[in-house]
């Protein structure tokens, strides 16, 4: 059993998912008909028996405390361990202040208190499954100062932009880490997720905030690359990052092929989430659906192709929602069509009956919007 | 101990011979229903959502399931400080080892059980009925009736009345008369097995009933007939809404058939009567780029890449390209294959219908699959 204690982070300061983001914190961003982001970075923490936890929200944090509860649906012993909820408080004079760091520094005492002698700290936009127990072995074999988990890709040139590439040398051994513009195809994909000893981040936070008061996590750790023996950990498998409303629609709409879809979500490693008791879908003579993600409690009358639908929507007679995401308790209104739209949780889309968009630019529907 | 105002005690002991291998390893309460759940939730949700804080299950036949089951009382909301679900099976005592000999011994059995809550009320039921109803509508009555037993009855159509205990009452609820299965019934109220008694009134009359000779040591058969004889206040409280009891193959069939086509008479999609159940950590349905669904009711964790009509799909459920699943029930994690073709069945958990096979019928009884094939 790994003595390490779990932090999910702020997610980066560029992750920008519009629309969305005015509504809740990242973590709590709604995923693929049930989850909510932070469910992949929790669900590999306590799959892999990491019991206490910290989880750092930097704005609006009422639908996380909700949604986490006291984290007994990710198998959190309620006596033995601790699903911690932490909030930094937010400066007025600039955003710019209000990064991981200075929300580390609030909270130290809890950071300090904690007996685990090592912590792992992720943040919640990057989806993918890791069992903590390898990244720990090749920690303690390695003799890292940091360990980070990264992934090859070779589509670096489309995808994962302005997300942290590491340099590596053939040992794996971190020599820089710099961000992605697009420029190269294969590239080591930072995961922004780090093993280190309890003590260095302390440590590394203190000499943060002496070097900058603007400087975060990342930058300490980029700054002090060269000087730490820092060692990447390949994930396999599918990892996606969310970062704008484009990606999250990208991914969601990648995961509907089943295929895809298998390499994340796997009997062995069950992604958690919290239950809403809702009842089963209920598909009348006239739904037509293919190809698409349902969560329950939807009441479907007409046709969704390719997408990814919530609890409790109800999509009418002769609707034919296309390549779209509908959140939790929408309704999409008789012979309205939809494509390419991210409609938000409990709005109504019946008045205007065509919200039709191409691939590159996506319609959003506010919360609660009456259309 | 805090002292409660109402607990419940759920007679869940039976097997239901007539489910056939659907209770071979399980009782009756706990076989599955309506795409996510057991029968059994149902009278547990109904507690937690009537603010019922104490449960007591009685268990008796293969209760090993149903023991883990409602023992994990967080489902239900029940594992509050004060509140709790109970597993109360046949016990060893200093006088010997028991079973329980009827559905009143149960409770006799176990009066030290509810002594310990010292409740004013006890609310008995059965834990294999599927309905949603509030209890405490029904305890408000109890007590403005100044009622020693108030039992919950139903208007069932006067032809079908001889099948069910039939409560004659006067115009205020007052009940009469009582008659098991009468061939001229004098009314169509018949009795739900659901019954809110006074805790002390009920203590005595089965501590009473032990001693008498020749009795089933049962509710209807004669712990009510002793009230209604000794001049107690019997009264009605009288049900609306959908109620079942799946005694049958047949019957569970064509209950489960009414989530698709009666939707709105027991409608668990009411957000103010939620029935909850265990949670299962699947991801959401899929359907793939050959389904076809018309008219189906269909559960988390389904890959669904077939033809599936008239149809309920419990937790993942897989039906591959090819297949057709028409007019059936399929239970938890069943996988009908390519090419397969089902009609008018239900499917038990677990159970493969190979490549190419063709099971049940167009017309006539439902069948139970319960093997591969």
């Amino acid at each position: 059993m790994i003595n390490v204690l779990g932090i999910i982070n702020y997610d980066d300061a560029s992750v920008h998912v519009a629309g969305l983001e005015n509504y809740r914190p990242i973590p709590s961003l709604s995923f693929l008909a049930r989850y909510r982001l932070i469910d992949f970075a929790l669900s590999n923490m306590t799959n892999s028996g990491i019991k206490r936890i910290q989880v750092y929200v930097k704005q609006k944090p009422r639908s996380i405390i909700e949604h986490l509860g006291s984290g007994r649906q990710y198998n959190i012993n309620s006596k033995h361990g601790k699903l911690r909820i932490l909030t930094g408080e937010n400066s007025i004079q600039s955003e710019a202040y209000n990064h991981d760091v200075t929300a580390f520094l609030q909270n130290m005492r809890f950071i300090e208190d904690a007996n685990q002698e090592y912590v792992m700290i992720m943040p919640s936009h990057m989806i993918y499954t890791v069992d903590f127990n390898e990244v720990y072995k090749q920690h303690l074999e390695t003799k890292a100062d940091v360990t980070v988990l990264y992934k090859t890709v070779n589509n670096a040139h489309e995808s994962f932009m302005g997300v942290d590439t590491l340099k590596l040398d053939d040992k794996k051994q971190v020599l820089e880490i710099e961000m992605n513009r697009g420029k190269y195809k294969n590239r080591h994909i930072s995961l922004a997720a780090y093993m280190m000893s309890r003590e260095l981040f302390i440590h590394l936070v203190h000499l943060a905030d002496n070097i900058s008061s603007l400087y975060t996590l990342r930058d300490v750790l980029q700054e002090q690359a060269p000087l730490l023996k820092m060692i990447g950990f390949p994930v396999k498998g599918y990892v996606a990052c969310i970062n704008s409303l484009n990606e999250y629609f990208r991914v969601n709409m990648e995961l509907t092929d089943y295929n895809i879809g298998k390499e994340l979500f796997n009997e062995e490693w069950p992604i958690h989430t919290r239950t809403s008791d809702s009842c089963p879908a209920q598909y009348t003579p006239t739904a037509r659906v293919n190809c698409s993600i349902v969560a329950n409690g939807c009441f479907i009358e007409g046709t969704v192709i390719g997408s990814v639908i919530g609890r409790g929507v109800v999509i009418k007679k002769g609707a034919l929602v296309e390549n779209s995401i509908v959140l939790e308790g929408s309704v999409i209104g008789e012979d309205v069509h939809l494509k390419n739209v991210v409609v938000d949780k409990s709005a109504v889309v019946s008045k205007v009956k065509e919200l039709v968009s191409d691939d590159t630019k996506i319609l959003y529907v506010k919360r609660q919007d009456r259309v | 101990m805090r002292k409660h105002n109402m607990i419940a005690m759920i007679l869940a002991g039976g097997r239901g011979t007539r489910l056939l291998d659907l209770t071979n390893k399980v009782a009756k309460p706990a076989v599955y229903f309506g795409g996510k759940y057991r029968i059994i939730d149902f009278p547990l949700s109904n507690c937690a959502n009537s603010n019922i804080q104490v449960i007591g299950v009685l268990t008796q036949y293969e209760s090993v399931l149903l023991n883990s089951y409602v023992a994990q009382d967080q489902r239900w909301g029940l594992d509050a400080k004060d509140s709790g679900i109970y597993v109360l099976p046949p016990r060893e005592k200093s006088e010997g080892f028991g079973l329980y000999r009827g559905t009143a011994d149960a409770i006799t059995q176990n009066i030290d059980f509810v002594d310990q809550y010292e409740p004013d009320y006890v609310l008995i039921l059965s834990g294999d009925h599927i309905y949603k109803m509030d209890y405490d509508a029904m305890l408000e009555d109890h007590k403005r009736n100044k009622a020693d037993v108030t039992i919950a009855v139903l208007e069932v159509p006067l032809k079908e009345a001889s099948r069910f205990g039939i409560m004659n009452a006067h115009e205020d609820g007052r009940i009469y008369e009582f008659e098991e299965k009468p061939k001229q019934p004098k009314s169509n109220l018949a009795s739900m097995g659901i019954y809110i008694f006074s805790w002390p009134l009920l203590k005595q009359a089965l501590i009473d009933d032990l001693s008498v000779e020749n009795s089933n040591h049962d509710f209807g058969k004669d712990i009510i007939p002793s009230f209604l004889n000794s001049g107690k206040r019997l009264f009605t409280h009288r049900f609306k809404g959908y109620w079942k009891d799946v005694g049958t193959i047949d019957s569970l069939w064509e209950a489960n058939m009414d989530l698709i086509y009666n939707r709105d008479e027991l409608n668990l999609a009411d957000p103010s009567w939620k029935i909850y159940t265990e949670d299962i950590t699947v991801p959401p349905q899929y359907m793939g780029p050959n389904a076809s669904i018309e008219n189906a009711y269909i559960n988390q964790g389904c890959v669904v890449d077939g033809t599936v009509i008239n149809s309920v799909l419990f937790t993942g459920v897989k039906v591959d390209k090819g297949a057709v699943v028409k007019d059936s029930v399929l239970m938890p994690f069943s996988h009908v294959k390519s090419n397969a073709f089902v009609q008018r069945v239900i499917v038990a958990d677990d159970v493969v219908i190979e490549e190419g096979s063709k099971v049940g019928q167009e017309s006539g009884e439902i069948d139970l699959i319960s093997q591969n094939c």
